[in-house]
């Protein structure tokens, strides 16, 4: 059965279905199926962690999933983090990044993000120690992390991301 | 750096997925978690024909108390057992591990059974439960068998799993009273494959001597290796430095005979053997010092 | 005019696209009908191209075309040398330049051999298995000074030797001040290689569009400007029909400014000729090799230094590899050469390198350039003779430091840039005392750590200079436009990777034109928005298109004077211009800056002779030379001797950089560089064998530095403006990278003072600093090697018989399906070998029996080849009867190429030695048999 397979998956909230070769990993389903570009491969070995996602919630590699594992699932991409049409609209995450120049090239961002998302869900309240070791997941060559960490500092001390029990993830 | 073609099947039982690599024999692949095999698929170096994703067997994902001790399904996610309680009470070396293992994005993934089956000889989890004394439930087509950490991992990523034969759950017996663990690796960077790790567990009497020691390294061999020759120089004795240092010494000098790469040279892993030997040693005589009589702590 | 922007803490304007995902990356272009290459690379890091068989590979379906240097016809040239050497007296280059598929040669693994384009890379990849390469193998050309010693193997053999280039050099008598010295502190150095590891990975997609006659290409590239008029000079276009976008760039850090990479000359050819759009993502395995890289260099320098530390001269003579080719010249050991002299006084200094071709991937500058080799040489040198004279490491830079009364400061030989190496201006005393204040050196000498050494603690302190040449020509421009509706467009030509360009861009154009910011749109790296430039490299961006846009922007505020005098009959000195209105001062009469400039460029009526309409303008600016950066970095780390981990506790950055535009992306480019500055210092290093080949082609085994490994960067900014351009500025992309290794490697001598022992390497790690302390020399693991004994219980004649049995020996190989004699003493095999999760490959086996003296001895080659690489080696079997039986000492050394030498060194020594132990087992208990006996105990 190297044929395709019909799958479904929730991205984003909205239903997509797709008929992928069963070799095609997510990251690949994600940016050229569905056109999610916000999605960055950057080693295809589960090392640099730009393709981070959440599947059903956690964070997890895309270019180590098959697309066809994902079917099913609910799959949150960048994209997903500010409704579709906000325009310039920022997440309180992403807000924190702008502020505290969390950014350079932007490539490895939306990973660190979705990466982020559910450490803060579970962390409300981290210490740097635990931000670096949550972030030690994904590479950036541009900042040195420390205007990351800074950024999570923030994002957290206005408990800009709700823990499950407080409200809807992501 | 895309995965050759494959076919591909997801069956949702056990039995469905034995039947599938029975029919399918050698060319069959088992996809766990798939952290160590799609990064491989994807540099072309496995290219298996066909492809039995276990992640649809939903009965194979869990964490029990059971009378001999805790029960895991093979397919359970190293961070479901990470943050379970009861694994943390019960076998508190395996939840001080697993955050060793890679980053919190693989092991949302990575599967306990997955890691053991693949058997990494840098890896965390097959060192842990060695030196924890569990054992595997295997299922084939003729049914189950038990067998004990020590007779499982058999070589270079090589393990006591006939062909066609799945690993199906991981049975950590209760621990015993007056029992210390502890667990240090050194690491490149966090997350990354060990230079050398130390696993162990140790029992003591209550004089405090110790009663037996279990001690397992990783990185250092072709797979897990207990360090026997360094247990022996424990029995019965009091963790004094000079103890702790000549059963550390045994470890690194006879124990193993570490092969050298990139990162670290022979005698490099040698000397980190001894290091975090002694290191985890005193750690563990002093949590079962401080455990108190009761089994588990 | 008040400046309400520059110097200010401005937060990106590029920000919202890149947090939500709605920035466009080169990979991100989908085209309808796009095809997707990818490359055949050479398993071998120097041999004969015999031949490539792509035949295979056509017939896989959904393949459309594979290309061999042979098809590209004409097409086929070597590339351009883009950076010719500076006129200095008696130098030699030799330019090789690149090419874009290998034909008769190949030079460095991972160099294209053939192209495919395919329906996705899926099937490219899969297609790319089938197309057999036939590469006769050369000696590789690895270590420096082996491949300049008489005889060795030549990377192009129409020169004479490996030697690409020589230079030397002088200023002053440096010999005389050696006669002269107290001391002469003379030491070797090496630097090693490491990659620029930009997130993204290259990327070009092109569409030819052939009604309009016009290609498209997006490129990762850093010179945008500089590829559109390559290509269109390669395709035999106009420029005007080529535009080349540089859309967001997910990082460079100098390897996308190299020209041109062979798949971007490649990539829009075959999308004219297949007349549909093509795309070639790089993926991380081949950005090991298909992407330039930097830094190894050997120096052996000295420093003559007077009794109170002053420096009286200094002589560098150093090796520089430049890889297989050299198409960027000479730019990176001249860098080395001139940084060098840091911030100091060197009255004489005579300084020669040689630039030597090898057979690993191509050299070209990446962040620091060059520059981090010369400042690690020369502060080596001073902490060296800092100890040797008893002295302060401070105080002998405190004591040479050029004053700041001595700017310009001229040295008197030549820059990189071709132009006299002068330094514009500097204040450097000042930055050491605040560097030393804020990492609170004194305390820390004097109580803390004789504290921490009395509990046993090895932490240790460094604290170095050092200079950054930035902000070099030839020139940028841009285009400023105040539109209609009053936002404010600005074009410039550079590329930007990160650096925040549109943001510091702004920021300058809203000052001078007294506009909010959020109404200035800034567009970069499109050239069709503005096509005149070079690119973004040598920390040069901001200084160089900078004051383009400054200058621009003056112009058009001029326009405005203008025209809005005209409008207002007043004389432009009665005019201001502020919050986006021109006003007659005093008068409450006033112009929206967006409506004069639609009554600039009316519908009716004339536009007066000798003016232009529109509120536009376009300026350029071309520095004589560059501006001097400079800066001083401080650190705290702890060492754990019994396990040579290293922790850094804290670090300092004093950094000037002239004027500030934007203090928030100065401290983002520190911290960054900083951090890329450890990795060099103790994570990264590209291991090459001395066959050529990568050890460690992937990001498990190269190691990037993550959040845990990166210490918090505190920062402090000193403003020395450069007198060479209106705003002051200075460049900073480099700068955090450049001194870190030597201020690492003193810090972690300074922790292990008690164990005495001298850094003078980078990169370090923890394998070489635990050689280091064992006083033990590294292990240099260039082949695997198996040796052993094994002992049969059986006559030495038993033994020797079995050996030669091909049907016995095919069941003690691994995976062994058959063996055949094919010749005299040669046999022919195919097995199956495979380890953990690498799928079982197909080797083609060729033994080939040497020195043969039977019993006794036995010499082989063993040559064999598969789809996950090669392995060539020899073995030699010594066979000894003794009472207990016969002995076989065996020692094996294999090379190995392809994909399982870059992936799986890991691996390698714990599965040759188990393969071996196991076949010999094997072997014996099949004698047993033969025997009827019992097999080993």
């Amino acid at each position: 059965m190297t044929d395709r397979v019909p799958i479904q998956v929730a991205v984003n909230g909205q239903r997509r279905a797709g008929e992928v070769e069963p070799r095609l990993l997510l990251s690949d389903f994600l940016r050229q199926d569905l056109g999610l570009t916000g999605t960055h491969v950057g080693c295809e070995h589960g090392v640099c962690g730009a393709c981070t996602v959440l599947l059903d919630g956690d964070a997890v590699r895309s270019c180590l999933m098959l697309a066809v594992q994902a079917d099913g699932h609910d799959v949150t991409t960048v994209e997903g983090l500010t409704p579709p049409g906000a325009g310039d609209a920022l997440h309180p995450l992403q807000a924190a990044f702008h502020e505290s120049h969390a950014l350079q090239c932007g490539f490895c961002t939306p990973g660190i993000l979705m990466t982020m998302i559910p450490f803060l869900q579970d962390h409300p309240a981290p210490d740097e120690r635990e931000i670096r070791e949550a972030l030690a997941g994904n590479l950036c060559r541009c900042t040195g992390y420390q205007n990351i960490v800074e950024a999570v500092r923030l994002a957290a001390s206005r408990r800009a991301v709700p823990t499950p029990a407080e409200g809807a993830r992501g | 750096m895309k995965p050759a073609p494959f076919a591909y099947h997801r069956p949702e039982t056990v039995d469905d997925g034995l039947a599938l690599l029975a029919a399918h024999g050698a060319e069959a692949k088992p996809l766990a978690g798939g952290q160590s095999l799609i990064p491989a698929m994807n540099f072309r170096l496995a290219r298996p024909a066909v492809l039995v994703d276990l992640n649809r067997i939903a009965a194979l994902a869990y964490v029990r108390e059971e009378a001999d001790g805790t029960r895991i399904g093979a397919m359970t996610r190293q961070r479901t057992v990470e943050r379970d309680p009861l694994v943390s009470r019960r076998a508190p070396l395996l939840a001080e591990a697993l955050p060793h293992v890679a980053h919190a994005q693989i092991r949302n993934r990575g599967t306990l059974g997955g890691s053991v089956a693949h058997a990494d000889p840098a890896g965390e989890i097959p060192a842990v439960l060695l030196a924890l004394g569990a054992s595997f439930v295997l299922r084939g087509p003729g049914g189950s068998r038990t067998v004990p950490a020590e007779r499982f991992f058999t070589g270079l990523f090589e393990t006591a799993l006939a062909p066609g034969e799945l690993l199906v759950e991981i049975v950590i017996p209760a621990m015993r009273a007056r029992t210390g663990w502890a667990f240090v690796e050194v690491a490149r960077r966090h997350g990354d494959y060990a230079l050398a790790g130390v696993a162990a567990t140790v029992t003591l009497d209550d004089a405090g001597r110790c009663r037996e020691a279990r001690i397992a390294l990783l990185g250092v061999s072709a797979g897990p290796v207990l360090a026997r020759r360094a247990a022996r120089e424990l029995a019965g004795e009091l963790p004094s430095d000079k103890r702790l240092r000549e059963a550390a010494g045994a470890a690194s000098a006879k124990d193993i005979d570490p092969p050298g790469d990139i990162h670290a040279s022979s005698a490099y892993r040698r000397q980190l053997v001894a290091v975090l030997t002694r290191r985890a040693l005193a750690t563990a005589f002093e949590r079962g010092a401080a455990s108190g009589a009761e089994p588990g702590p | 005019m008040a400046e309400r922007y520059v110097g200010a803490r401005v937060p990106r304007s590029e920000d919202a696209r890149l947090l939500t995902g709605r920035a466009l990356f080169v990979d991100d272009v989908q085209l309808d009908g796009m095809l997707h290459v990818a490359f055949v690379r050479s398993e071998h890091a120097h041999g004969r191209l015999r031949g490539v068989d792509a035949a295979a590979a056509r017939r896989h379906p959904g393949v459309v075309a594979v290309y061999t240097a042979a098809d590209l016809g004409d097409y086929w040239k070597p590339g351009p040398l883009l950076v010719p050497p500076p006129p200095i007296p008696d130098l030699i280059f030799h330019a090789c330049t690149q090419v874009p598929l290998a034909r008769d040669k190949v030079r460095h693994v991972g160099e294209p051999v053939a192209m495919i384009v395919a329906e996705s890379r899926y099937v490219a990849e899969d297609a790319a298995a089938d197309v057999i390469v036939d590469i006769d193998p050369l000696p590789a050309v690895v270590d420096l000074e082996a491949a300049m010693a008489p005889g060795a193997p030549r990377v192009h053999e129409h020169l004479a030797s490996n030697l690409a280039a020589h230079v030397v050099q002088r200023t002053g008598d440096y010999d005389a001040a050696r006669a002269g010295a107290h001391l002469v502190v003379r030491r070797r150095f090496h630097y090693d290689r490491g990659l620029s590891a930009a997130i993204e990975n290259r990327c070009v997609v092109a569409q030819w569009d052939p009604r309009a006659e016009e290609l498209t290409v997006w490129d990762t590239t850093q010179a945008p400007i500089p590829i559109r008029n390559g290509l269109a000079a390669m395709l035999g276009l106009s420029e005007s029909q080529v535009r080349v976008v540089a859309p967001f760039i997910g990082g460079g850090f100098g390897p996308k400014i190299m020209m041109y990479y062979p798949e971007e000359v490649l990539v829009p050819w075959a999308a004219i000729r297949l007349g549909r759009p093509v795309k070639w993502a790089e993926d991380r395995h081949e950005n090991f090799f298909a992407t330039t890289q930097e830094r190894g260099q050997v120096h052996d320098a000295e420093l003559a230094v007077a009794k109170d530390g002053r420096i009286l001269g200094v002589r560098d003579v150093f090796l520089h590899d430049t890889g297989a080719y050299d198409p960027y010249g000479l730019t990176v050991p001249i860098n080395s050469q001139c940084t060098l002299l840091g911030p100091y006084d060197v009255p004489a200094y005579d300084t020669e390198f040689t630039a030597v071709f090898t057979t690993k991937p191509i050299v070209t500058p990446v962040r620091g350039a060059g520059r981090q080799h010369g400042v690690f040489v020369m502060e080596r040198l001073l902490d060296i003779a800092a100890r040797d004279l008893g002295l302060d490491r401070l105080a002998i830079r405190r004591r040479n430091y050029l004053s700041r009364d001595r700017f310009p400061h001229d040295h008197h030989i030549l820059f990189q840039d071709s132009g006299p190496l002068v330094y514009d201006s500097g204040d450097y005393a000042p930055a050491l005392e605040q560097a030393a204040g804020l990492i609170g050196y004194d305390r820390f000498i004097r109580e803390e750590q004789p504290r921490l050494r009395a509990a046993g603690r090895h932490v240790g302190i460094g604290i170095v200079s050092y200079i950054e040449g930035t902000g070099i020509g030839p020139y940028e421009g841009a285009r400023v436009t105040i539109e209609p509706s009053g936002h404010v467009r600005v074009a410039t030509g550079v590329g930007t990777q990160g650096q925040g360009h549109f943001t510091a861009f702004a920021q300058i154009v809203a000052d001078v034109l007294g506009v909010a910011i959020e109404r200035v749109h800034v567009v970069t790296g499109d050239t069709r928005e503005f096509h005149w430039g070079t690119g973004t490299f040598a920390s040069r961006g901001a200084v160089v298109a900078g004051t383009a846009c400054h200058a621009a922007a003056t112009k058009v505020r001029e326009r405005i004077g203008e025209v809005a005098s005209r409008l207002f009959g007043v004389s432009a000195d009665q005019l201001e211009v502020a919050d986006g209105r021109v006003r007659v001062r005093g008068t409450d009469r006033s112009i929206d800056l967006g409506a004069l400039s639609a009554q600039s460029n009316p519908l009716r009526g004339a536009v007066r002779p000798g003016t232009e309409p529109g509120l536009e303008a376009t300026a350029y600016y071309g520095p004589d030379r560059g501006s001097t950066a400079s800066g001083v970095h401080a650190l705290l780390l702890e060492v754990d001797p019994e396990t040579a981990m290293v922790e850094i506790l804290k670090y300092v950055v004093v950094h000037d950089c002239g004027r500030l535009i934007n203090p928030m992306l100065v401290e983002g480019q520190v911290q960054g560089g900083v951090a890329h500055g450890i990795g060099n210092a103790f994570y990264e290093q590209l291991v090459w064998d001395a066959n050529g080949q990568l050890q460690n082609a992937s990001l498990m085994d190269y190691l990037l530095p993550t959040a845990t490994e990166v210490p918090r960067v505190e920062t402090a900014h000193r403003e020395t403006a450069s007198p060479l351009n209106p705003i002051g500025l200075k460049g900073v992309g480099e700068a955090g990278c450049i001194p870190t290794g030597a201020a690492f490697a003193q810090a972690l001598e300074d922790a292990l003072a008690d164990y005495h022992i001298e850094i003078t390497e980078i990169p370090l790690s923890p394998d070489r600093l635990f050689a280091l302390l064992q006083r033990t020399t590294p292990e240099r693991r260039n082949l695997v090697v198996v040796e052993g004994d094994f002992l049969f219980h059986l006559p030495r004649r038993t033994v020797w018989d079995a050996l030669q049995d091909p049907a016995l020996l095919v069941r003690a190989l691994p995976g062994g399906m058959q063996l055949e004699r094919s010749g005299e003493s040669s046999y022919d095999g195919l097995m199956k070998v495979g380890v953990g999760p690498v799928t079982a490959a197909e080797f083609t086996v060729r033994v080939t029996i040497l020195d043969q003296e039977p019993p006794v001895r036995f010499g082989m080659v063993v040559d064999g080849r598969s789809a996950l690489g090669f392995t060539r080696g020899s073995a030699q079997v010594t066979l000894t009867e003794g009472p207990e039986g016969t002995t076989m000492r065996y020692r094996a050394e294999l090379q190995i190429g392809g994909r399982i030498a870059g992936l799986g060194q890991r691996l390698l020594d714990t599965a040759s030695r188990l393969i071996t132990r196991q076949g010999l087992e094997v072997l014996h208990r099949e004698l047993a048999t033969r025997a009827g006996r019992e097999g080993p105990a």
